[in-house]
């Protein structure tokens, strides 16, 4: 279910979900005076494109902060919304609202909300704590140390109940799962990192992982 | 005095109330300011350089006030407090602070502003140190005040208040003393113009430590401005003995477009020679590492001979373990301090107010201390392990002993038997009085970009008027157009291929051709974000308070320094480490600060933070192989090293100096390849790397590598040796010239040192910011990871301005690539391979490298006590 990706597919109903596009977060930078490299979002976009490649969904789930801040749809080049337009052909696309991009946008497709609830699971950008739910926002990441050498990874952060799945944008960063905001979710440390590895995913439990 | 550089009377008979005579470079200098030419002063410490540099001023600005007297309404020069009389008509700025742009516009004497050498500054004075340029401020104060020379003179520093920086904009003093930064900030403002249009003379002190950085690109870039700002300018400059003075004189004046100008030379006459010697140890030279605890007693006695000692150490780890070991044996409690430049800056102030003082017995020392303020009473230098350069030693043994006609005194500790060898050849080189300073850097593209924005924060420029200027500086003479016009693309829009940027421009050229900034913030966050001196991301760290509790943290507690953010995310809590002179257990991270107690550890893992390590210098590299080669060169060498590289002789062969040995040999399961380059440890880290990748591809499995600053092994399973000699691996093959092409940028893609290379050259350039207006940012803080910029830039636009900048950084930085390719093309087709039973003696220290980086203290030295052992058996057998 979970891709080394860092995307999470869901068989039955032929969904696909990624979370933390943050589309368009070099220009987000560039107009505020940082003029970082304006490749991020083509990149991103390159990377869902070969992943809706192999998995053909039925439905594409953005689960929030697709872009890092409102203006991001407007800024999008031509080429890249012409890329947008063709991932949603033939499937189903859902935008799920975040805190960077909260209102509906024009000229990029889809259908928005706020959350998405489908048998007994509910998605969502902020994660609540609920049961069955998948939600995104923290960015998170995990690391170990083994031999005097550390690694740090994105990770898909689960328990029993509920998951937060790792940033899919090219410029995204990351929350070490030993930050507070991490235990207050999941109540303890009682939950597993899958950490992003080239070609599967390595699960460490969060109490194994080092902070930053 | 001379007839030819009249000194007045008045300087005459100041030199002689002190009993002092104009020295011979002094008077020269003086004459050089007459005849309006340029000049390079080269002296060693305590030759009254510093004197000589300012006493053209002193005696221009003496000569004014007597030409202008009575004063012509520019008060300025006589201010209150030494003139001592106010009323008589004189102007001040004191009594007339409110008028001073009414002032400039008046009578009697009208003048534009900017126009007039009265307008602004007469000179300008610019320091590494801001330390050095507010002593020099002190130092400068008493001549004046004791000739009531009517000159004013001023710091600014970052230190300086802005009210004071501000005035001093509005109403400069005659004489500033400031630093290569503040010079940029000044530079971008529009006062520039007012400021330095009258400027006489420039003085760069320091120089051959200034320009060996970036700090020397941004300097000579100002340099350049000033000299187009101020058409009447001459630059003087200050430095110790280097190699190739011609190029501190091409630094010193514009060069014009074709061919090369010098600024005139000056050489003081040499002091005494120092007395230079190698710690004649009793006890036994260790094989490998860098603690010197064997000569730890020696060093003691020899503190205790002296009254007051300056022990030099490569790095701050090595500081930290001195400081502490001689603590450890300091039966007389006598006063011994340490600084290094981690330490927090009140703690470092206090050491050197002691020690100006006299109080101190001896100062623990990294290259923190290797420039600049004056001690005075020092009268031995201890330098511990490798000198590293000869002109590097040089400066250090000229910081005993401040007074020319006697020599000054040092005693070299070698910590291993390598270092022996090092020592030896640079007591050889320093009697010689031999420099290896590094040639002058090429002008990088990314202080370049600072600077173009700089330019367009200070007034509108033409991009036409600018190359020629930049050109102008010595780094920058053989900037191409193109790559000029990329850097000016960069600040406008980020350089970018996909050009997405246009509305967001820095800078955009005007209808008159003209280049300008688009916003007002764009100027205000230059200024916050100035400056070419990029730490790594440093943490604070506290002692932590007594805690209650196991879980809780208490805030608060003593501030004991720095540490590189790096270093502590090798930390696991309840690890120990050496800081700032105690072993303390690391406890916590909490938002920017470390969180740290005392610990009664007593083999505590070490700072693995490297501040300070400097590459064994190509020169001092040459001399000691000529010494490895040469038996008959051995006579100065301490019985046990003699040995120890005649049974290399015996058993293998001694390294020839112009070939490259290369020993193969198994043990204990794995086959080892052991070469001599000598070329520093990070060439030859650089050179395991490329070498151990290149096996990988040819199948023969390599395992790993070690380096040290002479020597490389490289193990694996398969036996190289026999592989060599059946001709089934040639050795030229593998050390051929093109590793440093595809097998170099594989490496490179990945190498998280490339990437520390690209964060620094991104800062600079002003691609990422440090600073935003009210608030300060870490790296931790920050929202983008130059990590993600540099992978996203490398696979869409690789030959970007910033990874072209990063690039040549890595050349001659972090990874060395220019010696390794000169050594490389010096060995080629000379590669003597020795097919050996077991280890060699010289191949001893760099197999006790092995594993070494990650222990410490007594029991690991045990530990590594016994494998030595066991391996000098083997060799020497």
């Amino acid at each position: 279910m979970c891709d080394p990706c860092g995307a999470l597919y869901w068989p039955a109903h032929g969904l696909l979900v990624v979370s933390d596009l943050h589309l368009e977060k070099g220009s987000s930078f560039a107009r505020r005076g940082m003029l970082l490299p304006p490749y991020d979002t083509a990149a991103t976009l390159a990377r869902l494109t070969k992943l809706i490649a192999h998995y053909a969904p039925r439905m594409m789930v953005a689960l929030g902060d697709s872009f890092h801040d409102g203006g991001g749809p407007s800024r999008l080049a031509a080429e890249d919304r012409d890329s947008i337009a063709a991932l949603q052909r033939g499937r189903d696309w859902v935008w799920i609202t975040g805190n960077h991009d909260p209102e509906p946008a024009d000229g990029i497709g889809g259908v928005f909300t706020h959350t998405l609830t489908i048998d007994a699971l509910t998605f969502r950008h902020l994660p609540s704590g609920a049961h069955g739910e998948i939600a995104g926002h923290l960015h998170p990441v995990a690391k170990i140390s083994q031999r005097g050498r550390s690694v740090r990874r994105r990770c898909f952060a689960v328990d029993a109940t509920r998951m937060v799945m790792p940033a899919f944008g090219e410029f995204t960063g990351g929350l070490n799962i030993r930050d507070a905001a991490f235990a207050d979710l999941f109540g303890a440390l009682d939950f597993t990192a899958h950490m992003l590895g080239s070609d599967r995913l390595y699960a460490f439990t969060a109490k194994r992982c080092l902070g930053d | 005095m001379s007839a030819s550089a009249p000194l007045p009377d008045i300087f005459a008979n100041w030199f002689a109330a002190r009993g002092w005579q104009p020295r011979a470079h002094q008077l020269a200098l003086l004459e050089k300011a007459r005849a309006g030419t340029s000049s390079l002063l080269i002296a060693p410490t305590g030759g009254g350089k510093t004197l000589a540099g300012f006493l053209p001023t002193l005696v221009e600005l003496h000569e004014r006030s007597l030409h202008l007297s009575p004063p012509a309404g520019r008060g300025r020069l006589f201010p209150a407090k030494s003139r001592g009389q106010p009323g008589e008509g004189v102007l001040t700025s004191e009594e007339a602070p409110s008028s001073v742009s009414a002032l400039r516009a008046s009578p009697p004497s009208p003048r534009k502003r900017g126009e007039g050498r009265e307008g602004g500054l007469h000179t300008l004075y610019i320091s590494p140190l801001k330390a050095l340029a507010v002593d020099i401020a002190r130092n400068l104060e008493a001549p004046v005040a004791e000739m009531k020379l009517p000159i004013r003179l001023e710091t600014r520093t970052g230190d300086t208040p802005t009210s004071k920086r501000q005035r001093q904009r509005r109403d400069p003093p005659d004489i500033l003393l400031t630093t290569p930064e503040q010079l940029a900030l000044l530079l971008a403002t529009a006062d520039a113009p007012f400021l330095f249009g009258s400027l006489k003379r420039v003085i760069l002190d320091e120089l051959h430590s200034l320009v060996l950085s970036k700090r020397g690109d941004l300097l000579s870039l100002g340099l350049a401005r000033l000299f187009t700002l101020a058409p009447g300018l001459t630059a003087v400059g200050l430095s110790a003995t280097v190699a190739e003075p011609d190029e501190l004189r091409r630094y010193l004046v514009p060069q014009p477009p074709d061919g090369v100008v010098f600024a005139d030379l000056v050489i003081a006459q040499a002091g005494a020679q120092p007395d230079v010697s190698m710690l004649q140890t009793t006890e036994r030279l260790p094989w490998a590492g860098h603690s010197a605890r064997h000569a730890l007693g020696e060093v003691y006695d020899l503190i205790k001979a002296h009254k007051t000692t300056l022990i030099f150490v490569n790095t701050r780890s090595q500081a930290e373990f001195m400081f502490q070991a001689l603590w450890g044996i300091n039966d007389d409690n006598l006063a011994i301090a340490l600084h290094h430049g981690s330490l927090d800056v009140a703690q470092r102030r206090k050491v050197e107010d002691a020690m100006a003082a006299g109080k101190l017995r001896a100062v623990v020392c990294t290259s923190s201390l290797d420039l600049g303020i004056d001690w005075g009473d020092v009268d031995l230098v201890v330098n511990i392990g490798a000198p590293k350069g000869s002109s590097r030693l040089l400066q250090r043994i000229g910081r005993a002993n401040h007074r020319l006609d006697e020599p000054s005194k040092a005693v070299l500790v070698p910590s291993n038997r390598f270092e022996v060898l090092e020592c030896t050849a640079a007591i050889g080189a320093v009697a010689e009085n031999a420099q290896d300073t590094p040639p002058l850097r090429t002008g990088a593209l990314d202080v370049l970009a600072q600077h173009v924005l700089g330019r367009a924060v200070g007034e509108p420029f033409t991009a036409d008027e600018l190359y020629d200027e930049v050109r102008a500086a010595a780094p920058y003479a053989k900037l191409a157009r193109s790559d000029f016009d990329g850097v000016i693309d960069f600040v406008a829009t980020g350089g970018y291929a996909l050009k997405a940027y246009e509305r967001f421009a820095k800078i955009r050229l005007g209808k008159d051709n003209k280049w300008r900034v688009t916003h007002p913030n764009v100027a205000q966050r230059y200024r916050m974000n100035i400056g070419t001196i990029v730490e790594a991301d440093m943490l604070k760290v506290r002692l932590m308070r007594s805690r209650r509790s196991t879980t809780v943290i208490p805030r608060g507690g003593r501030v004991l320094g720095q540490v590189e953010e790096y270093f502590i995310e090798g930390l696991t809590p309840g690890d120990t480490f050496v800081f700032a002179g105690e072993i303390l257990r690391y406890e916590a991270l909490v938002e920017n600060e470390v969180y740290a107690s005392r610990s009664n550890a007593t083999d505590p893992k070490v700072p693995a933070y490297e501040g300070g390590k400097f590459p064994l210098s190509t020169y001092l590299a040459s001399r000691v192989r000529d010494i490895l080669a040469d038996p008959k060169a051995w006579g100065a060498l301490p019985e046990q090293v003699r040995e120890w590289l005649k049974i290399q002789e015996w058993r293998s062969l001694l390294p020839p100096a112009n070939d490259l040995l290369v020993e193969t040999f198994p043990r204990a399961a794995k086959n080892y390849l052991v070469c001599y380059p000598f070329e520093g440890r990070l060439a030859h880290q650089t050179l395991g790397m490329l070498l151990t990748r290149r096996l990988e591809r040819w199948g023969l499995k390599p395992l790993g590598f070690v380096a040290n600053e002479y020597a490389l092994a490289v193990w694996g399973l398969g036996d190289l040796g026999l592989r060599i000699a059946k001709g089934g691996l040639s050795l030229a093959e593998l050390f051929a010239e093109d590793m440093l092409g595809d097998d170099l940028e594989a490496w490179l893609d990945e190498s998280a040192l490339m990437k520390r290379t690209f964060r620094t050259c991104a800062i600079i350039a002003g691609l990422i910011e440090r600073r935003f207006p009210g608030e300060e940012k870490t790296r931790r803080q920050l929202t983008i990871s130059t990590d993600l910029v540099y992978d996203v830039l490398r696979k869409h636009q690789a030959d970007h301005i910033l990874l072209r900048a990063a690039r040549a950084d890595a050349a001659t930085g972090l990874l060395d690539i220019k010696r390794l390719s000169e050594m490389l093309s010096r060995v080629k087709g000379r590669i003597v391979h020795k097919r050996l039973d077991h280890v060699s003696p010289l191949a001893v220290p760099v197999m006790l490298e092995i594993g070494r980086e990650t222990v410490y203290g007594e029991a690991a030295d045990t530990l590594l006590a016994e494998a030595a052992d066991e391996l000098i058996k083997e060799a020497m057998n």
